[in-house]
């Protein structure tokens, strides 16, 4: 429901974070990210953001090097997700100052928090920068 | 230090990963790091666990096995810091899901969380429920969340919202548990509790019927009141979006209201003000505002009517269709596509940009446009778009072609105004895309062909014309060759000459090159060429003069090695040597195919009857080569689309020609089951005892079944004998048999005959349990037609019910049976069913009447059937 699974993908096709809100084992994970991968890398820059993939849509945007794709229901409004990709980019960028795709290889379990801050089972649960990123620099404070 | 030990950091272990440059030695190190886990595992090494799991995450998501963590996280779960805790329970949503037994054990666990003093430990575990519970632990854990839902520190109610939607979609009976404390939720200040208290009340509302009531009643004002704030609110950093407060809030508000207001027509009146203000307020030069338009103009869409804001709604769908960008294009083609059933003026006024957009150069866009101009197809304005789709279709990417095809020829078919038009379409399209388009449209096309008899003429010409031209397209080639086939003389003739057309002379040597050049292609395929050598035999009796060099080319595939040409080889071949004079009664004209039936019998709403045009039987003769049955098996298509177009054997042939709704009981649901147990009847009965000796060709082939409620079916007199293929491999055996065919039958040992005038009616079939008699009478005047009346009664003493009685006769006698009188046979005798039968014996005089009876029945609802045969016919009849 809403959102079933955020991917970050880099150029070459090698994902470098992957989120499901539902249950896929992993040959069907590694089967539906080829799949994807290569639809969305080979569109151009014209194209729009939106694919439909058997019964659901991906809504994608690149950054850099780095894909961001995110599958959603039919029913979800593709602008809105567009946006929350966008947010999603600016609270990274925000905690590790100038995000790029090594920031989040190599501190793999903070953008996961935080996209845990942000996602829950699927829906939206905070837009705030602030609120998401406390206690994730609780954390950090912490340890 | 255990040299074993993970010492190797997160960071270090990514950096040897990356620096692979094979796959196989990523699997090393990957197999590597995995052995050094899993012994820091077993040796139960506190110190490294949060490393260990943040390693196995990642060599998750790189696709490798990793079960074995799984008890990992429980331990690290159960750690009282709160790193360990924190890496254990993403490691617990990444590495598990609910369908895991090892959940359970979570659940004691999860339950301490819940109820710790550290806010952020209750909100990990809140997470972490609402991510991946399962049924149970829904049931176990929900009063707890219940209680969480009023906590005092925001972040956690609005955690424990979202953990709550998961319960209730897990169970739904606890939902009603939930409602006062969802509509309390809506009453928040701060964004995220409010946002996820939204959420929890549409879904709420979409589980429960009673929650959607209630919210009705009590919020919708609220909810209106809040929405029109947060458009008012001031500029508010946190929250702030390109300019707009908190967007994703508006959207979530309004897929609220959204639920609450379908159906329902007071609130709907509640939200009129509040969302033309957004509507018109809300600027669109940013994604964020193109959002909430869209999402504002899904709700309009969707609730109860109210002229004024729906003009309002499709004016900002027709600016979006105008925009440069492609995404608020696609976003705006989505959402007619809904609005049409609401108001298609509206949306034909902008039928001109959707045609632009067909021919985006964006897939998505082009389906998306596809399928809405397919949906604004009417009668008025049919021509001018086919034209423009036929256009496109020669320009289009192959990938798109398919759906375009198919989308053009169900335009064309549904809309078309006149036959003429149709064929021209249709023409068109075949020509350009062919090999797209699916068999059962070219089917139809040839109905439509048949059935305009003033334009054959015009159809012929048109297809000699566009193959000499458009020859590599397979399908039109087929059509094609089948038309000059029939039609070929009025080729050459220049029959049924319109005005429009420009003359043309075609020789019958050009119209015999034609279908020689697609016999002979390199690329056609065994249905093309099969259906050239029924041409080539059509040919050969409408033209005779070319008959010699049509015999050549027939010749050239009696050694082929697919079966199929070499048996027609053969056959044609036979006829057009040695059987002359059969041969113009053999390829006769086709009879004009009925369109109704064949157009209902693919929308699937008509139970399988065939009729010919008037309901008499095809004048088809006897002993015609059963090959001819194919293209007949594929223009008719008795049996459903998904039986494939039989190649070979006879006993597929039997089954699709004679793929009669036989079915006992008179329920026409699903034609498909009943055409299955109806050839099995069919085999069933064909398969009792062994063929007479009278020779091969005496099998029966005809039933008629009888229907209560229906009148008596008119079944094809089609012959298939299942013996053919068995002789026809072989050569001599193969035109033996179709001497054998077409000879007649082995003689007969002529009967006495009675020259008696009054038949004596005859015990036909007697059981224990049933009694048949017939009583014969003739017409005068008509010695060949018998009427049998035949009689059911009843020995036992129960009755019987859905009575059906089902005869089949050999191919020289025509049976044709009336409505029973009734379909329940009352016990003992106390009452009979009586059934008129008349049966035709073209062999009158010389062969006797014998016929197969099958009776089903239901005696106290369980099906019974009993049959036999009746041999015992006077003779003479």
């Amino acid at each position: 429901m809403g959102i079933r699974f955020i991917l970050m993908v880099n150029k070459q096709g090698q994902t470098r974070l992957a989120q499901y809100y539902e249950y896929l084992t992993i040959e069907e994970r590694r089967a539906l990210e080829g799949e994807i991968v290569r639809k969305c890398l080979a569109r151009t820059e014209q194209q729009c953001s939106f694919v439909e993939h058997r019964n659901y849509k991906i809504v994608y945007r690149r950054y850099a090097s780095l894909f961001f794709l995110v599958g959603v229901d039919n029913e979800e409004n593709e602008l809105a997700i567009l946006e929350f990709i966008h947010l999603l980019v600016e609270t990274m960028d925000r905690h590790f100052g100038n995000v790029c795709e090594l920031d989040i290889m190599f501190h793999l379990e903070k953008a996961h928090f935080m996209l845990e801050e942000m996602v829950m089972n699927g829906c939206i649960v905070e837009t705030s920068k602030s609120n998401i990123l406390g206690p994730i620099q609780l954390l950090e404070k912490a340890s | 230090m255990n040299p074993f030990s993970s010492g190797t950091r997160l960071r270090d272990m990514i950096r040897s990963i990356r620096a692979c440059k094979t796959a196989a030695e990523e699997r090393a190190v990957v197999r590597k790091e995995c052995a050094a886990i899993r012994a820091a595992i077993s040796e139960n090494d506190q110190d490294y666990r949060h490393r260990n799991l943040a390693k196995l995450m990642f060599i998750h998501m790189l696709g490798y096995p990793t079960h074995f963590g799984q008890m990992e996280c429980l331990k690290s779960i159960a750690s009282p810091g709160f790193p360990e805790k924190r890496i254990g329970y993403l490691g617990l949503m990444l590495l598990l899901d609910e369908r895991q037994e090892v959940l359970m054990l979570v659940t004691n666990s999860i339950k301490q969380d819940l109820n710790h003093t550290n806010q952020y430990i209750v909100g990990l575990a809140l997470c972490a429920l609402g991510n991946i519970c399962s049924a149970e632990m829904a049931r176990d854990l929900a009063p707890e969340v219940e209680r969480l839902l009023q906590f005092r520190d925001p972040n956690i109610r609005k955690k424990a919202a979202l953990c709550t939607i998961r319960i209730i979609r897990k169970v739904p009976d606890l939902a009603e548990n939930f409602i006062n404390s969802a509509a309390s939720l809506l009453k928040e200040k701060h964004h995220g509790v409010l946002l996820t208290g939204v959420q929890l009340c549409t879904d709420l509302c979409k589980i429960s019927s009673e929650a959607l009531e209630y919210f009705r009643k009590k919020c919708t004002e609220g909810v209106v009141k809040v929405l029109k704030d947060l458009a008012n609110s001031p500029y508010a950093p946190e929250y702030d979006i390109a300019g707009i407060t908190d967007p994703f809030l508006h959207i979530r508000l309004l897929k609220f209201l959204r639920v609450l207001g379908q159906g329902d027509v007071d609130t709907s009146d509640c939200m009129n003000d509040i969302l033309a203000q957004v509507a018109t307020k809300t600027e669109s030069n940013k994604n964020a505002g193109n959002a909430i338009l869209y999402e504002c103009v899904a709700t309009i869409m969707s609730i109860e009517d109210n002229g004024g804001l729906r003009v309002l709604a499709i004016n900002i769908l027709g600016r979006f269709l105008s925009n440069r960008d492609n995404n608020i294009r696609y976003v705006a083609l989505n959402m007619l596509m809904r609005a049409i059933t609401v108001d298609s003026q509206a949306v034909q006024r902008h039928r001109a940009t959707i045609l632009e957009c067909v021919k985006d150069s964006d897939a998505s866009i082009r389906k998306r446009a596809l399928e809405l101009v397919y949906l604004l197809v009417n009668e008025s304005n049919v021509k001018p778009l086919t034209k423009e789709l036929i256009d496109y279709l020669e320009v289009s990417e192959p990938e798109f072609r398919g759906d375009l095809t198919a989308k053009i020829c169900s335009i064309v078919e549904k809309f078309s105004p006149e036959k003429i038009w149709y064929i021209d379409q249709m023409l068109k399209v075949l020509s350009e895309a062919g090999n797209y388009v699916k068999d059962d449209v070219w089917h139809a096309l040839i109905v439509v062909i048949t059935n305009a008899s003033n334009l054959h003429g015009y159809a012929v010409r048109s297809l000699y014309r566009l193959v000499q031209t458009a020859g590599d397209q397979e399908i039109l080639v087929r059509v094609a060759v089948w038309c000059i086939g029939e039609y070929g003389d009025m080729l050459v003739n220049n029959t049924g000459f319109l005005d429009m057309e420009e003359p043309i002379t075609v020789t019958e040597s050009d119209a015999v090159d034609v279908v020689e050049t697609a016999i002979k292609r390199h690329s056609s395929d065994l249905t093309s060429r099969a259906m050239c050598l029924v041409a080539l035999l059509k040919l050969s009796s409408r033209f005779p003069s070319c008959s010699v060099r049509i015999n050549n080319i027939i010749v050239q595939y009696k050694g082929s090695l697919v079966l199929e040409l070499q048996q027609r080889a053969l056959e044609f071949g036979a006829i057009v040597d040695k059987h002359r004079n059969i041969r113009s009664t053999l390829v006769e004209r086709m009879p004009v195919l009925d369109e109704a039936t064949y157009s209902g019998r693919r929308a699937g709403s008509v139970p399988a009857v065939v009729s010919t045009s008037q309901g008499a039987p095809i004048n088809l003769p006897n002993g015609v080569a059963k090959t001819t049955s194919a293209p007949l098996v594929d223009l008719l298509d008795l049996s459903s689309d998904d039986v494939p177009v039989p190649s070979s054997s006879g006993g597929d042939f039997l089954q699709d020609l004679l793929g009669v709704d036989l079915s006992p009981s008179s329920s026409q649901t699903d034609t498909n089951q009943a055409q299955k147990r109806g050839t099995d009847v069919l085999l069933d009965l064909l398969s009792i005892g062994t063929p007479p000796a009278q020779s091969n060709s005496s099998i029966p082939d005809m039933v008629s079944p009888s229907q209560d409620s229906k009148s008596a079916i008119n079944v094809l007199e089609q012959l298939s004998s299942p013996s053919a293929p068995a002789g026809g491999v072989s050569t001599p055996p193969g035109s033996s048999s179709m001497m054998d065919l077409l000879d007649g039958f082995a003689p007969n040992p002529s009967k006495p005959e009675n020259n008696g005038p009054a038949y004596p009616s005859i015990v036909a079939f007697e059981s224990s349990t049933l009694k048949v008699t017939f009583n014969f009478s003739k017409q005068p005047g008509n010695q060949q037609t018998t009427i049998i009346e035949a009689n059911f009664s009843n020995k036992t003493f129960d009755a019987y019910t859905d009575f059906i009685f089902q005869a089949a006769v050999p191919k020289f006698l025509q049976l044709h049976l009336d409505p029973a009188s009734s379909n329940t046979l009352p016990a003992s005798g106390n009452g009979s069913i009586s059934q008129k039968l008349r049966i035709t014996n073209s062999q009158h005089s010389k062969k006797s009447l014998v016929m197969r009876i099958r009776i089903g029945y239901k005696l106290n609802s369980k099906d019974m059937s009993e049959e036999g045969q009746i041999n015992n016919f006077p003779h003479g009849l």
